[in-house]
C-alpha cells in the first residue's frame, strides 16, 4: 500500500472517530461515547509503549506505572483542592518522565528477560505504594474530587472531553511519526535491529534508549491524567500488572512496525472485550484463545493487514 | 616518537581454558596495510574484537595515536577513528542499503538527539552515503533492504558502513569470505584504492588477496603471533611454513 492510500485509511479512521459524539447523540447512546473515549485513552498509552517496545526493542512489562503516576498526579492535586488542569497535567507528565528516568536508568542496563522482570518489579512497587497510602484511599482508591479545570474546555461536557482526547491522540500519532523517522528514531531502531553494528559505527545506545524510555513514560503519564478524568475515580488498579499486560497485547495485536498499529490494537482488544462481556460472563475464556490465534496468524499485527508491510 | 598508529602490548584473552590471545604484541604503522593470517580458530576475530572495543582483554594494553585506549568502548573508539567490518555479516537487514550507510554517516555528523526532522531526507547524510555505496559497487542497489542483498553485496555493504565513518584505521575481518571470483577481485580492487590513505588491518584466508594487498603480514597461531614481516619474508619463513602455510605455498 502506498503512502497515499495509507493517508486515506488514516483520515477515514479519524473521521469515524470524530463522528462518534454526534452519532451517539442521535442514537441517544451515550455509552458509546464513553466506550470510545476510554479506548482512545488506552490507544494513547499503547502508542507510547510501542515507541520503546516496537521501535526500541525494550520489552517493558511495567508501562502501566505511568498511567498510575499520571492519574495520581491529577487525583492527589485535586484531593488537596488544586484543580488547575494545566498544573495537574504538567505534573502528570513531569512526574512520569522523572519516574521513567529512574526506572529506565536502572533497567536499560539489563536486557532480555531481566529487563522485563525489572520493569515489572518497579511497577509492582508503585502499585503496592498506591495500595498502602490510606490518605488516597488505599486499595479502594478514591473519587476524583473534581475534574481538571481548563477554563474554556469543560471536561464535564462529555463531547468536549471526547474531542480533547481525540486531539491528544492525533497529536501523539503525529509526534510519534516524526520521532521514529528522526535521527533519534533511526538510532533507537538501529540499536534494536543490530546492537553490535550500532556500537561499531559509533553510537552508544544507552542514552538514546533512556531518552526514548522517558518520552514514552511522559506520553503515558498524560494518558493517565486523561484516564482518571474519564473514570472520575483514582485507584491503584491503574498500575496493576495485568494492565501492563493489556497494553503489551494492544501493541502486539495491532502491530509494532507502525505508529498507528497499537491504536488499532487498542480498539480491537477493547471492542472485542466489550462485545464478549456483554454476551457471556465467561468472556475471558474466549478472549484468551482469540489473542493467541491473532498473535500466531497476524505476525505483523492488524496494521500489517491493513497497511501492508512498511510504515 | 615513531610512526606507529596502533601499538598492542601483551594482549591476553582467554575463554575458560582456551587462550585465544596469548601475550600479543603488535605494531601497525600509519598508512600500512597489515594482514593477519592464521588457521581457523587461531584467534584472529578475537584479536579484532579487542582492537575494536567489542571485547575486553584480560590483560595488556592498546595504544592508538599515542593514546591509551584499552578501556574505551567500541563507540568511543569509532569516534577516535576505528571502523570494523565483521566476519559474520552484521548489517541492518530491514533498513535499505542507503539507510544502513546513512546511519554510519549520521553517527559522525553532529548530534543525533534530534527528534523532529526526517533523517532520511537529510541531504548531508544521503550524499556521502551514496558516494560510499557507489565506491563499493552498490550504487545500483541503494533502495534494497540489506536483508535482500546477495551475500557478496552484503559483504560490500559491511565495508561501506565501515568506510562511511571516515576512519583512520579499518579493521577488516575476512572481507572476501564466501565471495565469488569476480566479487573478490572487485573487493581487492577497492581495498587497494584505500591503501596508503588509510591504515588497514586485514584478516584474510585468501592468500592471493593477502599477498597482493599487505605491506606486512603477521601470523597468528593458537593465539600467539609467531612471525611478522613483509609478504616475502613470511612466504619464506620456515616456522610459518611449518605452522601454517605449508601446503599452500609448496603447491
Ligand atoms: N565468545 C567466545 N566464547 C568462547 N570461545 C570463543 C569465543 N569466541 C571465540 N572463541 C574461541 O576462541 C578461538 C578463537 O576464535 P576466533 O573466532 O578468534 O578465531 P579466528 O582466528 O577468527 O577463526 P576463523 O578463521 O575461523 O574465523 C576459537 O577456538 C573459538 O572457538
Ligand atoms: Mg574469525
Amino acid at each position: 500500500m502506498n503512502s497515499r492510500t495509507r493517508a486515506i485509511v488514516l483520515a477515514t479512521g479519524l473521521a469515524v472517530l470524530a463522528a462518534v459524539p454526534p452519532v451517539a447523540g442521535l442514537l441517544n447512546q451515550p455509552f458509546y461515547l464513553d466506550l470510545v473515549r476510554r479506548i482512545m485513552i488506552f490507544a494513547i498509552a499503547a502508542l507510547s509503549l510501542n515507541l520503546i517496545l516496537g521501535y526500541g526493542g525494550m520489552i517493558s512489562f511495567g508501562h502501566a506505572a505511568y498511567l498510575g503516576i499520571g492519574a495520581y498526579a491529577v487525583g492527589v492535586l485535586a484531593h488537596y483542592g488544586i484543580d488547575n488542569g494545566f498544573l495537574q497535567w504538567a505534573l502528570a507528565i513531569g512526574a512520569s518522565a522523572l519516574v521513567a528516568l529512574v526506572i529506565g536508568a536502572v533497567s536499560i542496563r539489563t536486557s532480555g528477560v531481566y529487563f522485563i522482570m525489572i520493569t515489572l518489579a518497579f511497577t509492582q512497587m508503585l502499585y503496592y505504594l498506591g495500595i498502602s497510602v490510606e490518605e488516597f484511599g488505599g486499595d479502594d482508591g478514591m473519587r476524583l474530587a473534581a475534574k481538571s479545570q481548563f477554563g474554556l474546555i469543560d471536561l464535564n461536557d462529555g463531547n468536549a472531553f471526547y474531542y480533547l482526547v481525540l486531539a491528544v491522540l492525533v497529536l501523539f500519532l503525529f509526534l510519534g511519526h516524526r520521532l521514529v523517522n528522526s535521527r533519534f528514531g533511526m538510532v533507537i531502531r538501529a540499536a534494536r535491529s543490530n546492537e553490535a553494528r550500532t556500537r561499531s559505527i559509533g553510537f552508544s545506545p544507552y542514552p538514546y534508549r533512556l531518552a526514548a524510555f522517558v518520552i514514552a513514560g511522559a506520553m503515558c503519564g498524560l494518558a493517565g491524567a486523561l484516564l482518571v478524568n474519564h473514570t472520575a475515580y483514582l485507584t491503584p488498579e491503574f498500575m496493576n500488572w495485568t494492565r501492563s499486560g493489556e497494553l503489551m497485547f494492544m501493541v502486539i495485536l495491532g502491530g509494532t512496525a507502525s505508529i498507528a498499529g497499537p491504536v488499532l490494537g487498542a480498539f480491537a482488544l477493547l471492542l472485542v472485550e466489550d462485545a464478549l462481556s456483554g454476551w457471556t460472563q465467561h468472556w475471558q475464556l474466549i478472549l484468551g484463545p482469540l489473542l493467541v490465534l491473532s498473535v500466531l496468524f497476524f505476525r505483523r499485527g492488524l496494521a500489517g493487514l491493513l497497511f501492508g508491510k512498511n510504515e | 616518537m615513531n610512526n606507529n598508529l596502533l601499538e598492542v602490548r601483551g594482549l591476553t584473552k582467554s575463554f575458560g581454558a582456551l587462550l585465544a590471545s596469548d601475550d600479543i604484541d603488535l605494531e601497525v604503522r600509519e598508512g600500512e596495510t597489515h594482514a593477519i593470517i592464521g588457521p581457523n580458530g587461531a584467534g584472529k576475530t578475537t584479536l579484532i574484537s579487542q582492537l575494536a572495543g567489542n571485547l575486553l582483554p584480560d590483560r595488556g594494553r592498546v595504544r592508538f595515536a599515542g593514546e591509551d585506549i584499552t578501556a574505551l568502548s567500541a563507540p568511543a573508539r569509532s569516534h577516535r577513528g576505528f571502523a570494523r567490518s565483521f566476519q559474520i555479516t552484521s548489517i541492518y537487514r530491514d533498513f535499505t542499503a542507503l539507510e544502513n550507510v546513512m546511519l554510519a554517516v549520521q553517527a559522525h555528523a553532529g548530534s543525533s538527539f534530534r527528534f523532529w526532522g526526517s533523517a532520511r531526507a537529510e541531504r548531508a547524510l544521503q550524499e556521502p552515503a551514496r558516494r560510499v555505496l557507489e565506491e563499493v559497487g552498490l550504487g545500483a542497489r541503494t533502495g534494497l533492504p540489506g536483508g535482500n542483498l546477495a551475500h557478496g553485496e552484503q559483504r560490500q555493504l559491511e565495508v561501506a558502513m565501515a568506510l562511511a565513518t571516515r576512519p583512520r584505521l579499518m579493521l577488516l575481518d575476512e572481507p572476501v569470505a564466501g565471495m565469488g571470483a569476480e566479487e573478490t577481485q572487485r573487493m581487492v580492487g577497492l581495498i587497494s584504492t584505500l591503501k596508503g590513505g588509510k591504515t588497514i588491518i586485514l584478516v584474510e584466508h585468501d592468500m592471493d588477496a593477502v599477498f597482493s594487498l599487505a605491506d606486512r603480514v603477521s601470523v597468528l597461531v593458537y593465539g600467539r603471533i609467531v612471525a611478522t614481516g613483509t609478504p616475502e619474508e613470511i612466504r619464506t619463513n620456515a616456522e610459518v611454513r611449518r605452522a601454517y602455510l605449508g601446503d599452500e605455498v609448496a603447491a
